[in-house]
């Protein structure tokens, strides 16, 4: 039997992990060199999310999903062209700021407010989905904050699979150390699921699901309201990219059970 | 902090994306065609360039890895871009500039992929723009992907007009298609029985069904036209060997043979019966005038996508040279900017840069004029209609009065009836017809020659690199795409023998002049961008039409005639360059105009719209040197050259005439070249110098033109800094 569900994911977006990314300072803080006009895509992690999401809707007739994004919508729109050709869902744009560096508690409240004041959203029935952190940067607390300040206690992080059974509860497999899975039972919604990568490819292009999707994806951009974060006192020391380690050493002549060793070895090293 | 402080900048930050580009092509405001552009590049970025990094383009057959870039196409709508959403597709109205776009994104990876896109469109366009909407819509249906639920192929289609075999005799005018009446009971739909063979048939190894040009062998038929041919049909449906191409290895090409028996209704645009005779509705020239019209455009635009495409991967190589070389540390000039501290490159670079944006401004702005073109075209067919006047002949006569209204509103701007002219939709058809006319064999032409050109230029400036299979960005393999890409819908001879038609007719020259006249207005509020040089080539250009048009060689013979193509053909080639300067001014300001509108576009603008003006102007006097070196050759090199012996010598000084004059001129001798000695000799040279009867007009304009190119050098240093500063990506986004 299917059960309605309300599925709202929360999704930002961030630079093409191809750019370069370069720490700066500008006036307003931290921030990535030129990431107003860097070419952008949506945070891998919650993009699995939203895949999963509109895997689950599909299967469970009558159900609703929101995309809740908050980032400037010039660059949300840009975002969307490809990612509303993908799958069917109602866009939430909120005009913000870009970047990986304003406070998550003021992140999360702004968030909270927008999916509470959701026309039909029933609470009851309520799926908040998002990446477990964001796949390229971020606090890896503003999903799990969102949850507290709606109310929602239950709270699954690393989420690679639901089950939804008959009676509305549903299994969830979070990632967990040594590759393995918790096997979790929620009695029902209302939930919060931070996902890893769940186990759906990236949906293909559909122009025509995507030209769907824009007959209330302009709008919607068009009467996003501006919306600023308060920093609440946050301040940064020190902002760096990881350090790329590469330290590669031209072997010849090693057999498959050698190297297999070696990358065992160094695994559990790690 | 571990970071650096921004600092205010007016270069431009990076590599134009995609807000940028909306701009410039005029598609800000279309998010079904920003969808599409967004669809091509992930099938491009990723299944078409695996194919090609794969080795995919290493044989002439077609494989199942190759169709599987179709089942992409399919999948990511590209299929579906030429057809109604009624239909299957998802855009409505014109679709040249979607087709365009389409293109664009598929050959910033690989020609071939874009050519087998869009030969399935060549296939159906025939019957799109001729066919009865009951062929329309039964072809258009069959060809579109399957809809969510649909369990079927779609249909692929091939467009076979006439490729003669070389050095058998054939005239490539001719047909070499036949058919003839196989059956034709009483009352009953007659039955044709089609011999066709086909040379260098795009699609044709997968097609289903072909758009085929036929010449009547049978008194009953008359004329020729196109028939559609499906592979079902009664009779040989050969699909033939694989041509063996050097090039786009991912479109499948290949010499087909067909002896079918098909009904008439198969006739492209219908047929009727006169008299006992199979009448087509249209001929096979009128399918293909309108056909070609259209589609040489999107190639045109493939070339230009593999000049911009090479940017990116030059730049990386230009820096990155020397790096993990001993000596060359982190920090040093060398390790940071490679090759880029060499001007040299950096200059080569922006030329191609430059020639890409003119190219790819002048591509969109083609497509963009058929789009408004297409339901023009459909209103003046409505409007002579209704006046009783259908055919191309009776069509063309009845718009001679709207085309002197043209001329009329465009040479007298106060014109009393300006509103009323401006508000005719004839005359609208007229002015965009006449621009169409010119500017799509323009397109062809210079995109896809000069644009071969400058690809080499490209690949040379990744040294050996370039010519590997290893070279990111597929360099190589985009060079020597670009010669079929030349080729193919019609050579640059076809491109060229068009242009000099239709760059005479009047109401193309009017448009002409008040570009010109546009062009100066232009550089006098931005005269940074090459405008005043282009007014003045375009004014050196147009006084040498006219010159010739009336000028004689020294044997009395006319110099623009049709059958003079050293004359007609150099002049044509001028042009192109004039109007795809034009075009990349126009598209720079246009960006300029609204790009602060739009939050992304406006980040860093000031520094995008200086860089794109400094390449525009730099473009503006590459074209402005080459109509200068043309239009001088055309306008002197048809004068002989006086010589010693003949009478002009006479003219000369004598040595001793001079030395009177001496004395009452002093300093005259200084200004004497030519000077007889006593004994007849005279200075070591081919003759006395030519003089300038008749064309110091001319000489005046050229100097003007000369003058005019000052700063491009200045522009092209400018351009030249932002090309070693500007930022780049990590990678680039697709494997080589």
């Amino acid at each position: 039997m299917a059960n309605v569900l309300h599925i709202v994911v929360c999704a930002g977006i961030v630079p093409d992990p191809l750019q370069t990314l370069e720490p700066v300072t500008g006036p307003a803080g931290p921030g990535l060199k030129n990431e107003m006009v860097l070419p952008a895509v949506l945070d891998p992690w919650a993009a699995s999310a939203l895949y999963e999401a509109a895997a689950l809707a599909a299967k469970n007739p009558g159900s609703k999903l929101w995309l809740v994004s908050l980032g400037p919508k010039a660059k949300l729109q840009q975002v969307m062209m490809t990612v509303a050709q993908k799958i069917a869902f109602e866009l939430v744009p909120i005009d913000g700021p870009i970047g990986g560096f304003p406070d998550a508690h003021s992140t999360a409240a702004v968030l909270a407010e927008t999916i509470a004041a959701l026309p039909g959203l029933d609470k009851a029935k309520l799926l908040l989905f998002g990446g477990w952190e964001s796949a390229t940067r971020g606090a890896g607390v503003t999903l799990q904050l969102v949850g507290e300040r709606l109310g929602i206690i239950d709270q699954f992080q690393g989420v690679d699979q639901i089950d939804l059974r008959d009676d509305g509860s549903f299994e969830v497999l979070e990632r967990v150390e040594g590759g393995k899975h918790q096997v979790s039972v929620c009695a029902g919604t209302p939930a919060v699921l931070g996902w890893a990568t769940g186990n759906l490819a990236e949906p293909r292009n559909n122009p025509q699901t995507g030209m769907a999707n824009m007959r209330t994806i302009m709008p919607a951009l068009q009467k996003a309201k501006p919306t600023t974060l308060a920093p609440n006192g946050l301040r940064y020391v020190s902002v760096a990219l990881p350090k790329q380690q590469r330290t590669t050493r031209v072997v010849k002549d090693l057999t498959p059970d050698e190297i297999a060793a070696e990358l065992v070895e160094w695994i559990g090293a790690e | 902090m571990g970071t650096v402080a921004l600092s205010e900048t007016k270069t431009m930050l990076t590599l134009p994306g995609d807000a940028v580009r909306q701009i410039q092509w005029r598609f800000a405001d279309r998010f079904d065609l920003q969808m599409l552009v967004q669809s091509a590049r992930g099938v491009a970025r990723g299944t078409v360039a695996r194919l090609v990094a794969a080795g995919e383009r290493n044989t002439h057959e077609w494989t199942p890895a190759k169709s599987e870039m179709l089942e992409a196409f399919d999948r990511a709508g590209l299929t579906a871009v030429f057809m109604e959403p009624e239909e299957g597709g998802f855009i409505t109205g014109p679709k040249n500039l979607a087709l365009a776009l389409a293109a664009f994104e598929l050959a910033w990876v690989d020609g071939g992929a874009a050519t087998a896109s869009l030969a399935g469109f060549l296939a159906l366009s025939p019957i799109h723009e001729r066919g009865t909407q009951e062929q329309i819509t039964h072809y258009k249906t069959l060809a579109a992907p399957p809809q969510p639920g649909e369990d079927r192929k779609p249909w692929r289609g091939a467009f076979v007009l006439t490729e003669p075999i070389p050095y058998v005799g054939v005239d490539t005018g001719m047909l070499n298609g036949k058919m003839r009446v196989a059956e034709w009971k009483d009352g009953e739909e007659p039955w044709l029985q089609v011999d066709k063979r086909g040379r260098f048939i795009t699609n044709i190894a997968f097609a289903n069904f072909v758009t085929a040009a036929v010449n009547s062998d049978d008194p009953r038929i008359k004329g020729s036209c196109f028939v559609i041919l499906e592979e079902t049909d009664e009779g040989i449906f050969d699909h033939g060997t694989p041509t063996k191409k050097l090039v786009h290895q991912l479109s499948s090409t290949g010499d087909p043979i067909f002896n079918l028996k098909v009904p008439a209704s198969r006739i492209v645009g219908g047929y009727t019966v006169k008299d006992g005779v199979i009448v087509p509705n249209f001929n096979h020239g009128e399918v293909i005038e309108a056909v070609f019209r259209r589609t040489r455009v999107p190639v045109g635009v493939m070339t230009a996508a593999k000049l911009l495409s090479a940017v990116e991967p030059v730049i990386r190589y230009q820096r990155e040279r020397f790096r993990g070389a001993e000596g060359t540390k982190p920090g040093t000039v060398r390790y940071e900017q490679g090759i880029q501290q060499r001007e040299d490159a950096l200059h080569r670079l922006v030329d191609v840069w430059a020639a890409g944006e003119a190219a790819t401004s002048l591509g969109f702005a083609a497509a963009r004029l058929f789009d408004t073109l297409d339901p023009l075209e459909k209103q003046k067919s409505a409007i002579l209609k209704d006046r009783g006047i259908q055919g191309g002949r009776a069509e063309m006569k009845a718009l001679k009065e709207s085309e002197q209204r043209a001329i009329e509103l465009l040479s007298n701007p106060d014109a009393p009836r300006r509103a009323e002219l401006e508000a005719d939709p004839l005359v609208d058809f007229v002015l965009k017809d006449a621009e169409a006319n010119v500017i799509c064999p323009a397109t062809k032409l210079w995109n896809t020659g000069h644009g071969a050109n400058m690809m080499r230029e490209a690949v040379s400036l990744m040294g050996g690199y370039g010519i590997t299979e290893d070279c990111p960005g597929f360099l190589a393999n985009k060079w020597m795409d670009a010669q079929l890409e030349a080729t193919y819908e019609g050579p640059e001879a076809v491109q060229r023998r068009q242009l000099t038609v239709t760059m005479t007719s009047e109401v193309f020259l009017a448009q002409f002049r008040a570009w010109t006249i546009a062009m100066r207005r232009i550089a006098s509020d931005r005269p940074g961008t090459g405008a005043c040089t282009l007014a003045s080539a375009m004014q050196l250009w147009l006084w040498t039409l006219n010159y010739l048009q009336k000028a004689t060689d020294p044997g009395g013979n006319k110099l623009y005639h049709g059958q003079r193509q050293g004359v007609t053909f150099a002049l044509a080639d001028a042009l192109c360059w004039l109007l795809a300067s034009r075009c990349q001014i126009l598209d720079v300001l246009e960006l300029e105009a609204r790009g602060a509108d739009d939050p992304v576009a406006a980040e860093g603008l000031a520094g995008t719209v200086q860089f794109l003006s400094d390449l525009c102007h730099t473009q503006a006097a590459q074209a402005a040197g080459e109509v200068s070196r043309i239009c001088g050759e055309l306008v002197f090199g048809y004068n002989q050259h006086p010589a010693w012996a003949d009478e002009a010598h006479k003219g000369c000084f004598l040595a001793s005439e001079l030395e009177e004059y001496e004395e009452t001129m002093p300093g005259i001798t200084a200004f004497a070249v030519d000077v007889l000695a006593a004994d007849g000799a005279h200075p070591p040279k081919a003759g006395p110098c030519a003089g300038c009867a008749g064309a110091s007009e001319f000489l005046r304009l050229q100097n003007k033109l000369t003058t005019c190119l000052s700063g491009s050098r200045l522009a092209k240093d400018r351009a030249a800094e932002t090309v070693s500063k500007v930022m780049i990506p990590e990678a680039l986004d697709y494997p080589a």
